[in-house]
């Protein structure tokens, strides 16, 4: 726009630098603010416990926001990442209902879920990056079809999980709810993703796709990696669905996928590709999780939350983009 | 290779095939393709009447994916995901306005605009004045939509769409074909002309294929750009007030099903994602392949699960004909 020829600032500043090193600085001040007023309005919204089943309730948000920041990494977008979560829903369910419900069955499952997982991503990826479709109308058709997928290996919703699986998830271990082991394992293989090369390839692929290229990055199997990391994380995000919901539904995640867009966006990636974290995300799914929270604990009446809750989400959009550009420009 | 076309009958030969690829000529040879295998699946799926029904249909998301159309050919990655909010909420607001009195259609169509105009107008501003990425903004809008929906429906009854716009829709109006097609022929014309034949259509070209060029070149950017997004709100708002005429009274989330399809009709059509290049034309027939392929499913005795496998496939299969995009080059 008008703005493009402007000179740049000579000399950045202290702020715009650490913005520059840390992008989801902003969602984390947006966090503590947010974290705070549910202090105020309910000082027992801070408690270990209510902080437990915040994180327990989000870590399926949490992971399918990390989950749709590979592939906005690269430029592209997921919209069938929530029908993913519905397909390895009913098929982890139905497979742990087939083989018994013991500990062998629930790992069985979860191996195939993962796999499940992997292969709807493949398919985006080869649709996508391969076959050179457009990511959004592309990845609406597959959701379509995953969903149709979902639907035959489960037609109604409601079969349950067995109870070794949501009690683990629900369960406490040496003190510790498990979800924070969840979330320390997470933490773990963030880390190991982020010392691999694939991320930074991702973000250069976002950044310039042309450039890459020319630089001699494999551009499309770079995409279709990012589509892999993407299936998984919907996958670890179907598990912790089930965990927390302990039953299968074919529709559970559908409603979840523009929430993990705007989950990236908060976060301070650029939806365009090639800038942004993953730890951002995680804290945008966070802060769409206390926007919640808060718009309950301030007493809206119920039938204005669906709105104050928008409203709120959108002003935050708006407020993270703002500054992130600011610190950019 | 140009040499050896060089030939008239070659010339012929691929003056031919460069007229199968236009996005146009596609969709309407897969329209009689999906009529014919329709009425091979079930005798009298391309009977008058069905296929005057089917035209209902189109209409309604064909209105709808108008506005889209104008979004996504204004570029900088314009896209209108809060079109579905805004179908519901026209529709909520139509039929209480009109209240099921054929007196209160006027001022029902005028409440409806301005309420699609509104939401358009917020979008436009969100995404020229805090330059947000359309996506985003229109994502963020359809949120606070929805949960306006909400508040709305708690509060007020759903409302009864008047006999008037009800025949309208539904029924013959002129020459045997309902009012709503009428609307719908009208629509794609004064389409057709704004973006062929006046400064302002050229513009939406202009800021789509290269926004800075246009800036230099005196066209008002912020303004084209709000426009464009005002445009998609009150065509989302007319598919509203028409979707209450044809059920009747409207109901939670009617809107939510015209989100994507909306953007799939412009892609099928032949409009780039990209923006600045395209037309409403094809969007027309993209909308009357999208709503055949739909029926000729829901004609078919399958499982659902199976319908919605088969819709998706074919969507994708639907893209690969439509030309994919340019692979990388050093």
């Amino acid at each position: 726009m008008a703005e493009t020829g402007s000179a740049k600032a000579p000399t950045p500043g202290g702020f715009k630098r650490l913005i520059e090193r840390y992008p989801f600085l902003p969602a984390l001040g947006i966090l503590i603010i947010l974290l705070a007023l549910n202090g105020i309005f309910s000082p027992n919204s801070l408690s270990y416990r209510s902080l437990t089943g915040l994180v327990s309730t989000y870590l399926a948000l949490i992971m399918l926001a990390i989950a749709q920041t590979y592939v906005i990494f690269a430029g592209d977008i997921d919209l069938s990442a929530g029908a993913v979560v519905s397909l390895v829903n009913v098929v982890i369910i139905v497979l742990m209902e087939k083989m018994g419900g013991g500990g062998l069955a629930v790992f069985a499952a979860l191996g195939v879920g993962v796999l499940a997982g992997l292969v709807c991503g493949l398919i985006n990826g080869i649709v996508v990056a391969g076959l050179r479709l457009q990511a959004i109308v592309a990845t609406f058709a597959t959701s379509i079809f995953f969903t149709g997928f979902a639907l035959w290996v489960m037609p109604v919703a409601g079969t349950p999980a067995p109870a070794l699986f949501w009690r683990t998830y629900g369960s406490k271990l040496l003190g510790l709810p498990f979800v924070f082991y969840i979330v320390a394992a997470l933490a773990i293989l963030l880390f190991v993703i982020s010392r691999t090369r694939l991320a930074l390839q991702l973000l250069s692929v976002g950044d310039d796709a042309q450039a890459a290229y020319q630089t001699g990055l494999p551009v499309t199997p770079i995409r279709i990696k990012g589509y892999l990391l993407c299936g998984l994380f919907s996958a670890l995000a179907a598990f912790c669905v089930t965990g927390d919901t302990a039953s299968g539904d074919p529709l559970v995640g559908g409603k979840m996928t523009l929430f993990s867009v705007a989950a990236v966006v908060l976060g301070g990636s650029a939806l365009a590709g090639g800038w942004g974290t993953v730890v951002g995300s995680l804290l945008g799914a966070l802060t769409i999780g206390l926007i919640n929270s808060l718009v309950f604990f301030i007493g809206t009446p119920s039938e204005w939350q669906n709105f104050v809750q928008g409203l709120a989400i959108l002003v935050v959009l708006m407020a993270g983009i703002l500054v992130g550009r600011r610190a950019r420009a | 290779m140009t040499m050896v076309n060089e030939t008239g009958a070659g010339k012929t030969g691929a003056a031919i095939s460069e007229f199968l690829k236009r996005p146009l000529v596609i969709a309407l040879v897969l329209i009689v393709v999906l009529l014919f295998a329709g009425n091979a699946l079930s005798p009298g799926f391309a009977s008058g009447q069905q296929i005057l029904r089917l035209l209902i249909v189109a209409a309604l998301l064909g209105i709808v994916a108008a506005g889209q159309n104008v979004v996504i050919l204004g570029g900088r990655e314009g896209i209108d995901l809060s079109v579905g909010g805004v179908v519901s909420l026209s529709a909520i607001v139509g039929g209480n306005v009109m209240n099921g009195a054929d007196i209160g259609i006027v001022p029902a169509v005028l409440a409806c605009l301005a309420v699609g105009g509104f939401f358009g107008l917020l979008n436009g501003l969100g995404v020229t004045l805090l330059r947000i990425p359309p996506l985003v903004m229109t994502l963020g809008m359809l949120g606070v939509l929805q949960g306006l929906l909400i508040v709305v429906r708690q509060g007020i009854p759903s409302g009864q769409a008047a006999p008037g716009l009800s025949s309208f829709v539904t029924q013959p109006f002129l020459f045997g074909l309902p009012g709503i097609i009428w609307l719908w022929v009208l629509i794609g014309v004064l389409m057709a002309l704004m973006l062929t034949r006046t400064v302002f259509g050229h513009r939406i070209y202009a800021i789509g294929s290269n926004e800075h060029a246009a800036y230099m070149a005196g066209v008002p950017v912020k303004l084209m750009r709000v426009s464009v997004f005002v445009i998609s709100g009150m065509f989302a708002a007319v598919a509203g007030l028409c979707l209450l005429g044809y059920s009747g009274s409207s109901f939670a989330n009617v809107g939510e099903q015209y989100m994507l399809p909306s953007i799939i009709a412009v892609v099928f059509g032949g409009t780039s994602l990209a923006g600045g290049k395209g037309g409403y034309t094809g969007t027309m027939a993209g909308a009357v392949l999208l709503v055949i392929l739909q029926s000729i499913l829901t004609t078919v005795n399958i499982a659902d699960s199976g319908r919605q496998m088969v819709f998706g496939a074919t969507l994708l299969l639907l893209m690969l004909l439509y030309g994919r995009g340019r692979a990388m080059r050093a």
